[in-house]
């Protein structure tokens, strides 16, 4: 078994699904002989041909729109775009019609397609190329998104993605593309979209996150552990629809509650889990639950992106005042 | 300085406003059972659409946007695709539909705000009506870049009109075409109108044909009210297609006789004047001049049709009021192919809740 990064577990996801499926495709910019700019489509061109991994045109409502156009009619698109920033031309396809047509059409024509993108800040990257805005796709109904965390999950979640029957929003987190290796079997097995995947068990709080804010997660309550407090801390990983059972039980069993995400807090991911903890398990917490996120301001540019961030420090504090509410 | 590079844009009518053919009509018009076929299929839509708009004006459908005096273009597109190609129409492009065998009362229960009617029996690959702008471009390279990448020998036929030419889906849909050499024909039904924008102000461009000329495609602008010379050049594109030879752009120019649609009062921004000019240019008196002059048409013929397409149309309206409304848990059974556990409480809700909402809105 190969030790690999994330960003290798996703190159070895498309390569397998692109040899054992012929309807699968992959389009977006420079993924063809550059190999993506994160190098995520590396070496599938040469392997698999152009027809199969194909450059397009600079156009990412284009690339939306050709996917969809492919997908109703019996392809296995995977669309990459290059940057978060410029998803925002495929608002339009993926709201309007990704995420309708099968409803409008009463399951006639249907769109299982991926819309590939990393995301998120901290790796000192130009203006544009930091954000996290996952909660705009969570909003549109009929579309999935998914975050992996690690290589296993990058792995196995894209696999399940490209063969889901519906269109799915793959979020990549690219500050952890190559922070950490990991064993991953290349095997084809998918593992399960629709729930969250429990990382610790522990006793005392609820840790919800996802992404690369795992790792800054991670780091507070292993340093928390060192004075006795017992984290649970759960990868929501398909960010929509929400498993919100297993996120009920762990708040049931610890009766704290503190959501980490990157983006901007208002209208973020974290308010809707928030909600729905007060709606369904407000007599099983002790104290308020609280958010760890981004701030609701434009992200800044490098010089101060880690300040803008959730750090450890922050996570660490909100865990400390919850543990005293 | 020297030119290196030039256009130009070719205009074709065979069978002008009094149905008099060119001399070089194609042999098409002088097959009677085609031209009959053509001509019938267009009274059909008229009088579809005619019956569609009266069922909004007395409550019995929603909002409806007619497409009256586009059935030489409609009629026309449909007549020159095959079965298996791909249709990606806009809104209004009820003649096409009809044609290419969606029935009259799907597109009855879609205006009439049931999703069902997008559920096409008969045709199955097809796009349904397309609401938001030249959207529909884009899936008609998809579907054209499936077919290419499957090597079948299919092709997709994407419809908008004057105004989605502003669109960047329209532009990026032709420079896509273009590029990968699809087999995909884009055709702008220009009806002079953009709800209330006047073409003069949609564009400075002397055509919207020439719109292929940035994309590297071929354009050419055709009388959209000359059902020959639609069915003529949409055929010779989709021959052209399909044997590898890549994307073109038609204009079809016609006239929007109706308003916008039955929501909109087109009175408050165009001249009567026009509107009478363009109901003497319109598409279904000069084919069927022309039948007649061939002699294959008379009165009893015209007597006829009009009855059958009154009988066709009102069986089609009785279908559709007879069709219940859809089950409430409809609206949740169609987002994903399993339906989510958390929407299964919001499914519930609906349900209890569908009997109690009857007149409490509002």
């Amino acid at each position: 078994m190969a030790e690999v990064t994330l960003i290798d577990a996703v190159t070895m996801a498309m390569a397998w699904e692109l040899e054992h499926d012929p309807m699968v495709v992959i389009l977006g910019e420079d993924v063809g002989v550059n190999g993506g700019v994160f190098r995520a489509t590396a070496g599938l061109q040469k392997r698999f041909g152009v027809d199969r991994v194909q450059d397009t045109p600079l156009a990412e409502g284009m690339i939306a729109g050709i996917s969809i156009g492919m997908a109703t009619q019996g392809m296995r698109p995977i669309a990459e775009i290059q940057f978060m920033g410029f998803i925002y031309p495929t608002v339009d396809q993926m709201i309007n019609h990704a995420g309708r047509i099968r409803n409008r059409t009463r399951g006639r024509l249907t769109c299982p397609m991926v819309l590939r993108a990393p995301f998120g800040g901290g790796i000192h990257a130009p203006e544009h190329h930091s954000e996290s805005t996952e909660a705009l796709f969570a909003h549109m109904p009929g579309i999935r998104v998914v975050i992996p965390s690690s290589p296993a999950r990058a792995y196995g979640l894209l696999l399940a993605a490209i063969r889901d029957p519906d269109p799915v929003v793959f979020l990549e987190p690219k500050r952890i593309y190559r922070l950490n290796k990991q064993e991953v079997e290349d095997n084809g097995k998918a593992l399960p979209l629709d729930v969250c995947y429990i990382l610790r068990e522990g006793t005392d709080v609820t840790l919800v996150t996802w992404g690369a804010m795992i790792f800054e997660t991670i780091k507070a309550v292993d340093q928390l552990a060192r004075n006795g407090v017992s984290c649970e801390v759960i990868d929501l990983a398909t960010i929509s629809p929400i498993d919100y059972e297993t996120i009920l039980e762990s708040v049931e069993k610890t009766g704290r509650l503190v959501i980490v995400h990157e983006a901007a807090r208002s209208c973020g991911v974290g308010a809707e889990i928030a909600a729905i903890v007060a709606e369904k398990g407000m007599y099983d917490l002790k104290g308020p639950i609280r958010r760890v996120t981004g701030y609701d301001v434009v992200m800044p540019l490098f010089r101060r992106e880690m300040d803008y961030l959730p750090s450890v420090s922050k996570i660490v504090d909100a865990i400390g005042a919850a543990m005293h509410d | 300085m020297e030119t290196i590079a030039d256009f130009e844009v070719q205009y074709s009518q065979f069978l002008n406003p009094e149905g008099k053919p060119s001399s070089d009509i194609p042999e098409l018009a002088k097959e009677p059972d085609a031209l009959i076929g053509l001509y019938r299929a267009m009274t059909e839509t008229r009088v579809f659409d005619t019956k569609a708009v009266n069922l909004q004006r007395t409550g019995k459908l929603g909002t409806y946007a007619s497409s009256l005096g586009h059935e030489a273009a409609h009629v026309g597109i449909a007549a020159a695709m095959r079965e298996d190609d791909v249709l990606a129409p806009s809104y209004r492009e009820t003649g096409t539909m009809l044609y290419r065998g969606v029935r009259m009362e799907e597109l009855l229960l879609y205006w009439g705000g049931d999703e069902r009617g997008s559920d096409f029996a008969d045709v199955k690959n097809d796009f349904p009506y397309c609401v938001p702008i030249a959207t529909q471009c884009l899936h008609a390279a998809g579907a054209a870049m499936a077919f290419q990448l499957r090597g079948e020998s299919r092709c997709a036929v994407s419809l908008n009109g004057d105004g989605g030419t502003s669109e960047g889906a329209f532009y990026e849909a032709m420079n896509v075409a273009g590029a990968r050499n699809l087999p995909v024909i884009f055709i702008v039904i220009n009806n002079k109108w953009a709800i209330s924008l006047p073409i003069e102000e949609q564009t400075a461009t002397k055509t919207l044909a020439q719109k292929a000329v940035a994309a590297g495609i071929p354009g050419i602008q055709v009388d959209g009210n000359d059902v020959i010379a639609v069915r003529h050049w949409v055929e010779r594109a989709l021959a052209r297609a399909r044997k590898g030879e890549g994307a073109c752009l038609i204009e079809t120019v016609t006239y929007r006789l109706s308003d916008h649609t039955t929501a909109d009062d087109a009175s408050r921004y165009r001249k009567k004047e026009d509107v009478e000019a363009a109901w003497k240019v319109e598409p279904l008196i000069r084919i069927r001049k022309y039948l007649t002059e061939l002699g294959i048409w008379d009165e009893e013929k015209e007597k006829a049709l009009l009855e059958d397409a009154a009988d066709k149309v009102d069986i089609a309206v009785q279908k559709y009021l007879n069709t219940p409304k859809p089950p409430v848990e409809s609206m949740f059974d169609y987002m994903y192919k399993e339906l989510p556990e958390f929407l299964e409480e919001q499914r519930e809700h609906a349900i209890r809740y569908a009997d109690k909402n009857g007149g409490e809105h509002g």
